[in-house]
């Protein structure tokens, strides 16, 4: 069997720090293989030593049997090594075609030849089905069409070996589906592909041979076909996991969160939360299954004040707190995991100590009289460092340094110890490993047990369906029904989302001009 | 190579680098660097009045480079220091003027005075962009020409026709006979102190009040410190106020301390431009920005003795001056350059 790449025992050291020790990884020609290791196991770390941005200490690449030394990226992809980042690399207000040629512009008489270039991509595009427009602009599509973008441009370089890094980590399970079958056209076409991941049943899906880091460590390499996700994740995780997040019957108590016939335009006057109740009691999980796009966005950030409410209220432990400003919704005791942690849960380049304290420096005995005490706030954060298992080198590490998986638990600490009686969960788990999945799970859980409501929105079913005692269904700005967990099936579930009713009668005529409002979908 | 040491290398080896291709360009002119280094050196340390004069020189920028930092910290490019160092410098030259009241009240009231002016001219900008989102580059740009003839103009008014104010009350002057015959008879006066606690004021605020720390997080983050709870913009708003008042302090040391008035001008000062360089190569830190007002206010008043002492040319020694403070700027190439020999080293 020939390989394509070999990385043969290769360590890359930073400081003191083994980000990888003899790691070997072999790509066949034609396969799939997956690299499956936790946040911060090294598989960053060997991929951009295979792409060039990192020398390592020790090991040997090899290319078709031959030893190379790729010394920068560009060296990489006259290998033929093309990489989609998992951050995409692309400028929002050019269009597809300059993105893609951007670097290394085709001329014609001294001018950009887009037109050319326009139609090579519109060319590739059709060959591995990517359904691209070369003139869209970047700002307009949706992120799904983005990474196809990303995927072009390998292409349009003359990649024959695609690394991607944590592909769905941003996707919808639409994009998903249609993801893998680009990839498994990809191969057919006789590319061959690293996928980077730490989502078990992604490589069960697709992958030919899996291998396994922890660590910094590797740990070997196994077919795909003769393991299982159970198999897979002791390897990842050096112990058993649960997968089944074990908990006991929920017992609801009093109303927390009592929306009701709320209606919220988003940023284009466009109303996407059109009439909606929900209600969530103290002891119970209450999880918002729901295709991206349908209002759930709009509706966190109305309940966590965030954006105005357009009609209709809301209420907690049965006060009403319509309109009022985000701190005020905060102190009458909500607590909030937002969806995109970079950007709203978190000042990147404040420490990790100063993190901890950002929804509450303003009292005692954080501050006192204008006054900051930055001894409490330490002793706050090792506290939360300690009891969350956030791995950081300590309270001044900026929380830029830390991993997505502890930035995640720093979040969640610095909420869930503020001790609300409402814990909005959105998108907790986004882009975690399962170890950190199951720790935050546990958490949720834990609250609920300490008789907190806790409202989860996530686009995962199985995590909806793991986690809450009751599910909300939402489609097109409003809850179409409410289900519980051992009673319904992803399947039904899926329908729900799409808008489907489980009785066979519309009972809302607003859901007539459903289509309205399903323009963004692409 | 350990990082202490990179980061006490790279100004001393930028500093020479400047020195080097600013002997260049006086030998390609056809002057002598020597005797022109020389010149430079004794324009500021030569002697007691020199170094006086220098001290007096570095006041304002400390002022005007702790109010493009305050700013800048905030995640705000206030290039309105000029025009606030301005409306400042009428200020505290006006209510010098103009009052007659014991010093214990009289020279706090000017540098007030001073302070609030360039406050209010920070406001506008500060306003502008919390409520409309007005990018405050074009505003506080706008609002430095507004300044030079707003000033000018009232120059006039109070000055009866005139082209400049009255001679300021002794009662309201930072004069001091004592830094004076200390230092030769030079201008130096007290106004180097209340830059210094500026700069401990600054400090204080940015690191150990809760203002600070919401100014700070808006500056790094809106949108978190939005979900936190904090008020994007009166934090917008405040920050531009304070770093307007130090601004318009720098002014006041030139009304109260160097010239004891103010003279119609025919352009601006371009004290408040430089403190845009001296925030940033003082890395928008408090004890930073001294530094780069040190380098810069030393250099500015010792190249003054270039063309006397060694027959420079005035043109020649601002190319001079450009090329120490690029290299001071560009250190980060040689922190690069520093780093990959190091890695050679190693690799070896």
């Amino acid at each position: 069997m020939e390989y394509v790449i070999e990385m043969l025992n290769i360590s890359k050291q930073f400081g003191n720090f083994f980000a990888n020790d003899d790691i070997t990884l072999q790509l066949r020609q034609g396969e799939i293989h997956a690299l499956l290791g936790e946040n911060g196991a090294g598989k960053s770390t060997l991929m951009n030593v295979l792409f060039g941005l990192y020398q390592p200490e020790k090991g040997e690449i090899r290319v078709k049997g031959k030893k190379v030394n790729i010394s920068n990226p560009n060296v990489a992809n006259e290998l033929g090594i093309g990489m989609v980042h998992q951050h995409f690399m692309l400028v929002e207000n050019l269009t597809v075609t300059e993105n893609i040629i951007l670097g290394s512009e085709p001329t014609k008489m001294g001018t950009v030849n887009i037109k050319d270039a326009a139609k090579k991509v519109a060319e590739i595009s059709k060959l591995y089905g990517l359904n691209v427009d070369p003139y869209a602009k970047i700002e307009d599509i949706s992120v799904g069409m983005q990474q196809r973008v990303e995927i072009l441009k390998t292409l349009y370089r003359g990649a024959e070996i695609l690394i991607f890094d944590e592909p769905t980590a941003s996707l919808t399970p639409q994009e998903i589906d249609e993801l893998i079958a680009i990839m498994k056209k990809l191969i057919a076409e006789g590319k061959s592909i690293i996928l980077i991941t730490h989502k078990l049943q992604e490589i069960m899906d697709v992958s030919d041979r899996v291998t396994v880091i922890r660590k910094g460590k590797g740990i070997g390499t196994v077919i795909t076909s003769e393991t299982d996700p159970e198999e897979l994740a002791t390897l990842m995780v050096g112990r058993q996991v649960t997968f089944k997040t074990e908990k006991g019957p929920a017992y609801p108590k009093e109303e927390v969160l009592h929306v009701e016939n709320l209606v919220v335009v988003d940023n284009r006057g466009i109303e996407k939360v059109k009439g909606l109740n929900l209600t969530i009691r103290s002891g119970e999980i209450v999880g918002l299954a729901g295709i991206d796009g349908n209002g759930q966005s709009e509706l966190i950030e109305a309940i966590t004040g965030l954006r105005k409410v357009k009609s209709g209220t809301i209420s907690i432990n049965g006060k009403d707190i319509t309109g009022k400003k985000p701190r005020a919704i905060t102190e009458s005791g909500v607590g909030h995991i937002p969806q995109d942690r970079h950007k709203h849960g978190l000042v990147l380049d404040f420490s990790v100590g100063y993190n901890s304290a950002l929804q509450e420096y303003y009292h005692m005995p954080y501050s006192k009289n204008g006054i900051m005490n930055y001894k409490v706030i330490s002793a706050h954060a090792k506290e939360i460092i300690e009891e969350f298992d956030v791995r950081t080198q300590g309270e001044h590490e900026l929380a830029r340094a830390l991993s997505g998986g502890n930035q995640q638990k720093l979040i969640i600490g610095r909420e869930v110890k503020r001790d609300p009686d409402l814990l909005i969960a959105a998108l907790p788990t986004r882009g975690l490993d399962v170890g950190a999945i199951e720790f935050i799970h546990k958490r949720l859980i834990e609250q609920r047990d300490k008789g907190k409501a806790v409202f989860l929105i996530s686009f995962e079913l199985d995590e909806v369906m793991n986690v809450s005692d009751r599910i909300a269904v939402i489609h097109d700005g409003q809850i179409i029904d409410t289900v519980t967990p051992s009673e319904t099936s992803e399947q039904e579930l899926g329908l729900l989302m799409a808008g489907h009713s489980r009785e066979k009668f519309v009972t809302d005529e607003k859901n007539s001009v459903m289509k309205e409002g399903d323009d963004n979908v692409q | 190579m350990s990082n202490k040491v990179v980061n006490i290398l790279v100004p001393i080896i930028s500093i020479i680098l400047g020195l080097i291709v600013g002997a260049i360009v006086m030998l390609v002119s056809g002057y002598d660097p020597v005797a022109g280094y020389i010149a430079l050196w004794n324009g500021i340390f030569g002697d007691a009045y020199a170094v006086g004069e220098t001290i007096r020189q570095i006041s304002p920028y400390i002022l005007a480079g702790l109010a493009v930092a305050f700013a800048f910290r905030t995640g705000l490019f206030n290039i309105g220091v000029e025009g606030q160092l301005m409306v400042g410098w009428f200020a505290a030259a006006y209510v010098g003027s103009t009052f007659e009241l014991p010093m214990i009240i009289h020279l706090p009231l000017s540098l007030l005075a001073a302070a609030a002016a360039g406050a209010l001219w920070g406001l506008i900008p500060g306003l502008l962009k919390a409520t409309f989102r007005v990018h405050e580059v074009i505003v506080t740009i706008m609002m430095n020409y507004i300044a030079l003839h707003t000033v000018n103009a009232l120059i006039k008014a109070v000055s009866g026709g005139g082209y400049k104010t009255e001679k300021i009350h002794p009662t309201a002057s930072l004069r001091s006979d004592f830094l004076s015959q200390l230092t030769d008879f030079s201008t130096l006066h007290y106004g180097i102190f209340v830059a210094l606690a500026m700069v401990i004021v600054t400090w204080f605020i940015l690191e150990k009040t809760k203002t600070g720390f919401e100014l700070k997080s808006v500056g790094f983050n809106d949108h978190a410190s939005q979900y936190a709870g904090m008020n994007v913009n009166k934090n917008i708003i405040l920050s531009m106020v304070i770093s307007g008042a130090f601004a318009g302090l720098g002014g006041a040391m030139e009304a109260l301390g160097t010239f004891g008035n103010m003279t119609n001008r025919g352009g601006f000062t371009g004290i408040g431009f430089d403190g845009i360089a001296v925030a940033l190569l003082g890395a928008n830190s408090p004890l930073g920005v001294i530094f780069g007002a040190s380098l810069f206010g030393s250099l500015k008043y010792g190249a003054n003795n270039m063309p006397n002492a060694a027959n420079i040319p005035l043109e020649i020694v601002s190319i001079v001056i450009a090329l120490i403070i690029f290299f001071v700027a560009s250190g980060y190439i040689i922190r690069v350059g520093l780093q990959r020999l190091a890695k050679k080293k190693e690799a070896k």
